[in-house]
């Protein structure tokens, strides 16, 4: 494979083109709606009606607006349609030519849509993941090219430094400093991991890239291995998203085949080969020092840092660890370059987050948006606000290492520094909206039951501390609980957040934390009359003053 | 090796490189409490008693896992981290059933003389009691689940020191247990050599040897450090 063989496959891709192309979504969410039965009826109706040579049925990743799913799209036109059905086949087709149909139509103009700005989910819902050449198609592999032969990798590295590039699996470290310290750790044997483990409830940004776009992660990884001098990738990812894993497979097959992966890509010295590793679906495997124990082999559990996985990672090998959507905006950044990429969004954080809409809200799906975008904006323009009229009451950020932000916070933009001022953290992008009818300790007990759940044991602080805070906030949701409950509740939150080991204890209490401090109110109502009532009452008036 | 200073509680103490801030401590002799270490295999750093405060670093780390650096300033006795020992123990009482008066280690258990040192005299949390067994399947040692702590220095011990790799640890949060080999009887127990270096290993009373009865269980760990500093140096060699 040289570079005039992928131009010859992404042209050959763009004039093979059809006239009409009908996309069908092939992602988890839609497919789940019986999407494909949609596309196979499609196809049946292109080929009954003779329109084979000119109308393409693809099927494409996640196109967004879940909710509203089987999602499909007609090009030209820019036509939506959804709720489709596979009865609905026949009569879609007719349209393409002219025919009346009343199959249900979206509105692809929609402030959901069209306040969308994409980089990570340009090709999201557009390519066929299945197909190498129509991501090739789509400018695939050049980035890869490009830093191959025109870049070394200093040069690359701090073009990622410009960029301003911060990591999305949640902590949002400068990446390209990372890339860096890993680059410059003298070593025979380097790794890149991609972390896929994504197991915040509620989010599901992660397996919507690796399964509607998992050439654009195999991508990021080769090129983040040239830039550190790794020649080892592993994906890890977990065994409750089989399509992601199976796409996976897919592509680093079809990308191994034309030797864009393995032994001297685009016929330089460069060699770097990907292999998936499957989690068994443990939230704290996610955690990077996990994560790696896992891949060795070994029970699930972290280690403290330093040393970071960087300076001494897999088989004690220095390994760059990034998450999905970090390696996803890889190729675009080297592709359109550093200063348009940090053009967007606001001083610290660049680019743009995406995000899982999810709960109490009218339009559940994927949206990606520049950083500095309001959560207003997120959740009542584009996310159109609660089902029914009813009001919004919090939004929650981070899943259970977040917090909850009230509704007289939407005006804030959403980046890294603003989030975390609120008691919250930008996470990994799983956004939950609750509307009035939410109680705000339960949700508090629902995540301190997760955590406690997905404690991996090893420390004592997790370990014991959430069992405890979950008793006590179990207490208080039934009406159990006094005054000193809360206050013991409260000395914990800090103990668990200051002592513990990973990041899931040192965040378990944040979701308890965050209602408290908003939402104070709605326990001390719950806090039970007797000896302790008393002072209950008491909080409660300075409270209220 | 180079040798590098440091402060710990307002004392210069030097201390070789490489070493960690617990190791540099117990050479000035200055205490830190410890739970999970034990010397002769790697730290976990799982405890959380050892954490101190170094100037200029946010987080709070643990000596045993942290090396020390040049300059370093170390507080290991504040009125915060002595709160949050407290705390920690009082957890560990409360999660399993630890009933010294009827313990084979009673007087000589490292839980039970870190509660006293650090002034833990009362539980403020609920007791969990949760049901845990006894495995006396094993025909000279036993392990009562409900005093263990998950300490995992017998874990460590069976694999880096006897090489057995019988121990290990199952289940997720406050459900983990120790189990041998594949979750089987201890007596059962295809791998397990009964050297003993796991019973000689556990800070409390939940590995025993059978027939003790209350406060019958003394041991000395330090004879593990004793072998493994042995093999170091190759002193058995002829
Ligand atoms: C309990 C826990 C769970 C985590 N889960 C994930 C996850 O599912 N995906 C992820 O990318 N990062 C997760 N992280 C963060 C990783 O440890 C690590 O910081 C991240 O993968 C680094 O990638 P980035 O720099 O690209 O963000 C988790 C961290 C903790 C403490
Ligand atoms: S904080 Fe929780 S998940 Fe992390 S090491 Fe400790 S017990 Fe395990
Ligand atoms: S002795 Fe350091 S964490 Fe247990």
């Amino acid at each position: 494979m040289v570079i005039e063989d992928l131009v010859e496959i992404a042209e050959k891709e763009r004039a093979g083109g059809k006239k009409t192309i009908i996309r069908c979504c092939m992602a988890a969410s839609c497919m789940s709606s019986r999407s494909e039965a949609v596309k196979a009826g499609l196809e049946k109706a292109v080929k009954d009606a003779g329109l084979s040579d000119q109308v393409e049925v693809r099927g494409v990743g996640c196109m967004r607006l879940c909710c509203q799913g089987p999602l499909v799209g007609v090009e030209p036109g820019n036509i939506l349609y959804q709720k489709v059905e596979p009865e609905d086949a026949a009569s879609l087709v007719a349209s393409t030519q002219g025919a009346p149909t009343d199959v249900e139509r979206g509105d692809p103009e929609q402030p959901f849509f069209k306040k969308q700005l994409s980089i990570v989910l340009s090709n999201s819902g557009v390519v066929d993941p299945e197909r190498i050449e129509s991501y090739i198609g789509a400018d695939g592999y050049k980035a890869l090219h490009s830093v191959l032969f025109e870049m070394t990798p200093k040069e690359l590295i701090d073009h990622i430094i410009a960029s301003g590039l911060r990591g999305r699996g949640g902590a949002g470290y400068p990446t390209g400093l990372k890339w860096a310290t890993v680059a410059k750790t003298p070593s025979a044997q380097k790794y890149v991991v991609c972390n896929g483990d994504e197991g915040d409830p509620g989010a599901f940004m992660d397996r919507s890239v690796l399964e509607s776009d998992p050439h654009s992660v195999l991508e990021g990884m080769a090129i983040a291995g040239y830039a550190v001098g790794a020649n080892q990738g592993f994906i890890y990812v977990r065994a409750e998203y089989p399509l992601a894993i199976k796409r996976l497979q897919i592509a680093i097959r079809q990308a191994r085949q034309i030797g864009l992966i393995g032994s001297g890509i685009f016929e330089s010295p460069f060699h770097f080969t990907v292999d998936i590793r499957i989690g068994a679906g443990a939230y704290v495997c996610g955690e990077e020092t996990a994560l790696m124990a896992s891949i060795e082999g070994k029970r699930g559990t972290p280690r403290p840092r330093p040393p970071f996985p960087a300076e001494s990672g897999l088989w004690n090998s220095p390994t760059l660890i990034n998450n999905v959507e970090t390696f996803a905006n890889i190729a675009p950044i080297v592709r359109k370059g550093a200063d348009w990429y940090a053009s967007i969004g606001t001083a610290k954080s660049k680019g743009t987050k995406v995000f899982a809409l999810a709960g109490k809200i009218e339009n559940t799906g994927l949206i990606e948006v520049p950083m500095g975008t309001t959560l207003r904006q997120i959740v009542e323009e584009m996310g159109g606000g609660a089902p029914g009229g009813a009001s919004i009451k919090a939004v929650q950020t981070g899943g259970p290492s977040g917090g909850c932000i009230p509704a007289n916070e939407l005006d804030t933009p959403v980046d890294y520094e603003s989030l975390t001022r609120l008691g919250s953290i930008m996470g990994s992008g799983g956004m939950i909206v609750m509307d009035e009818s939410t109680r705000m300790p339960e949700v508090a007990r629902y995540f301190m039951e997760f955590c406690m759940d997905e404690s991996c044991g090893k420390c004592i602080p997790c370990r014991a501390g959430t069992a405890q805070m979950h008793h006590l906030l179990d207490r208080i949701v039934k009406r159990q609980g006094t005054a000193r409950d809360l206050a013991t509740l409260e000395e914990l939150c800090d103990m668990v957040a200051r002592t513990s080991l990973c990041g899931l204890g040192q965040n378990a209490p944040n979701p308890v934390r965050s209602t408290l401090r908003y939402f104070r109110n709605e326990y001390l109502a719950l806090l039970a009359p007797g000896s302790n009532g008393q002072l209950a009452r008491e909080e409660q008036t300075a409270n209220s003053h | 090796m180079a040798a590098k200073t440091l402060n710990i509680n307002g004392k210069q103490v030097s201390a070789d490189e490489g070493a960690t801030i617990l190791e540099a401590a117990i050479e000035a002799g200055i205490k830190i409490p410890t739970l999970c270490h034990l010397d002769g295999v790697y730290d976990a750093g799982a405890c959380r008693l050892c954490l101190v405060e170094v100037t200029g670093v946010n987080k709070l780390l643990s000596a045993c896992t942290t090396r020390i650096a040049e300059g370093m300033e170390v507080h290991t006795d504040t009125e915060q981290l002595r709160k949050y020992r407290r705390m920690t123990l009082e957890l560990l009482f409360a999660e399993r059933n630890h009933t010294c008066s009827a313990c084979v280690s009673n007087g000589h258990c490292e839980l039970q003389a870190l509660a006293w040192q650090n002034g833990m005299d009362h539980v403020r949390y609920d007791y969990c009691f949760p049901r845990w067994s006894v495995d006396a399947s094993h025909p000279r040692y036993g392990l009562d689940h409900n005093r263990c702590i998950l300490c995992t220095r017998c874990v460590r011990v069976c694999w880096h020191i006897e090489g057995a790799g019988t121990k290990n640890v199952a289940g997720r949060g406050a459900k983990s247990f120790i189990i041998d080999d594949l979750a089987q009887p201890w007596g059962d127990s295809e791998t397990c050599t009964s050297c003993g270096k796991c019973v000689i290993a556990c800070p409390t009373g939940a590995l025993f040897t059978r027939g003790s009865t209350v406060a019958e269980m003394e041991r000395d760990p330090s004879k593990l450090a004793f072998i493994v500093n042995a093999r170091e140096r190759k002193q058995w060699v002829v």
